[in-house]
């Protein structure tokens, strides 16, 4: 699956969509491959301050749980209700239906810091 | 050791076509999962899944001996073992800690075939043979000449009848035969670690490839699929099933893991570890290996602590975990005190600070119908 256009990554393998705010936020398809089928998603709640590089949420999946990090700061404005119910999406659809929650961001995706292109997250990756 | 001398099983090539996951595992790279490892799961569940085995460690015991020898080595007593029939069994060192756990195959009168864990290989050889000295026995790692494959799952004997050059009605469960199975010359075994019927063979490595090919044509009407280790662990896990490392460690006796079956104090040849685990059998486990079920989502993971649910005091460990693909809901083995594992009996996990809380539910998990 070729990733949307216009997404910035985290070094934690986050995604956030940079066409306007609040921001969109998943993981990348490189973190959901590693991780193996995700049973249980947990998501902060909306109305929630996330902070960049800092957990707000869990992944479980068969072998491990995993930290959801948030990319930027900002305020929680929607969580992806379905992938709580179907945590499967997290694997089959990490770009669209898997998505995990919305966030007011503080700044612009495009000014935040330590943030990388699919280019050079790819490159990051060795994908 | 380092990836770069990383043991590669004579199937490497077909996990690559295939897709695999690959992780290192005892210093093999072996196949994790090569799709979705809940869909492996569930194969082997409903169907069969096809698993790559090789990393097993196995050493033949050979000799007018071998049998006294391995009473001598092992805790269980293998003198009794019929031709043709296999039994777990266990190495335990002087202080009754548990080496690793095996199985014993006796392929002749004084012929077996001892397959440890691949983590344990060498140690297990190195122990046999320290062992089986002053015995009329030859211990050999012959574990460089033996591929492995299982076929596990409801539906092996639709799969490989076909393709065996014997009645797999004559090979019970725990039982052995040669055979020939789609042309390659195999040991082939009715055990597994699944909680299934199912076969392992044991072939040469040369025939590894086309004997994998046969049996993934055969079984594909059958919902036979290439499974990976990954749902090797949680379908053991669910069938109760102890792993080295995790439920088995030096650091307990058979007693503590529920097996002290396999302890035979009453055999005639005295055994290492003989003493300690006759002591510990009189005085009883120090603690006890439970089945944990939890009624939440989050999944109480292998060294994770066991609470008391009012005092959150540390009582114990997990010492595996999973969300069971089958129950839908996260199961838990843990090593607790004797007056803590009634099931029913209500306890607490510390998942990463918090205190979840657990039931101590009947071992296995998982019973086939």
């Amino acid at each position: 699956m070729s990733a949307p256009q216009n997404l910035l990554y985290s070094k934690d393998h986050e995604w956030l969509t940079t066409d306007g705010n609040p921001a969109v936020i998943g993981i990348s398809q490189h973190a959901a491959d590693a991780l193996g089928d995700v049973v249980f998603v947990q998501l902060p709640e909306v109305g929630a301050r996330v902070t960049a590089g800092e957990p707000c949420g869990e992944l479980e999946s068969t072998k491990s749980v995993s930290d959801i990090f948030a990319p930027a700061d900002g305020e929680v404005v929607e969580v992806n209700t379905a992938v709580v119910d179907d945590p499967s999406l997290v694997n089959s659809d990490p770009f669209g239906e898997g998505w995990l929650i919305k966030v007011q961001l503080d700044t612009p995706a495009a000014d935040v810091d330590g943030l990388m292109s699919e280019a050079e997250y790819n490159a990051f990756t060795g994908a | 050791m380092t990836s770069t001398e990383e043991r590669r099983t004579p199937l490497d090539a077909v996990h690559d076509a295939l897709g695999a996951t690959m992780t290192d595992f005892a210093g093999w790279r072996m196949p994790l999962r090569y799709g979705s490892e809940t869909a492996e799961h569930r194969a082997v569940r409903e169907a069969a899944g096809l698993f790559d085995l090789t990393h097993m460690g196995e050493i033949t015991v050979t000799g007018p001996e071998a049998a006294r020898a391995l009473d001598h080595a092992l805790v269980g007593f293998v003198s009794k073992i019929g031709v043709d029939r296999a039994r777990y069994s266990m190495i335990c060192d002087a202080d009754g800690g548990i080496l690793d756990d095996l199985i014993v195959y006796r392929l002749g009168e004084d012929d077996f075939l001892v397959v440890a864990n691949a983590s344990n290989a060498a140690v297990v050889a190195g122990e046999l043979l320290a062992r089986a000295a002053g015995f009329d026995a030859v211990v050999t790692d012959r574990s460089e000449e033996y591929a492995l494959l299982a076929v596990q799952g409801p539906h092996a004997v639709a799969i490989l009848a076909p393709l065996a050059d014997l009645d797999l009605d004559k090979v019970k469960y725990y039982a052995a035969d040669r055979a020939t199975v789609a042309g390659v010359d195999v040991l082939l075994a009715r055990t597994g670690y699944t909680g299934e019927d199912g076969f392992e063979l044991f072939c040469a490595p040369a025939d590894a490839v086309r004997l994998w090919t046969s049996l993934a044509e055969a079984g594909a009407g059958h919902g036979l699929i290439p499974a990976g280790l990954s749902c090797r662990d949680t379908l053991r896990l669910e069938a109760g099933m102890p792993l080295y490392g995790h439920e088995l460690t030096t650091s307990v006796t058979p007693y503590e893991a529920n097996l002290g079956r396999v302890v035979r104090l009453d055999k005639p040849e005295d055994f290492v570890g003989r003493d300690a685990l006759a002591a510990r059998e009189k005085e009883g486990p120090r603690a006890t290996l439970v089945g944990l079920r939890s009624p939440g989502r989050r999944v109480p993971r292998a060294g994770y602590a066991v609470l008391d649910p009012e005092t959150k005091a540390p009582i114990g460990e997990i010492t595996s975990g999973a969300p069971s693909p089958t129950l839908g809901a996260p199961i838990a083995m843990a090593y607790v005190p004797l007056d803590r594992a009634e099931p029913g009996t209500v306890l607490a996990v510390d998942i990463r600070g918090a205190a979840e809380p657990v039931e101590v539910v009947a071992l296995p998990f998982y019973k086939r119908a």
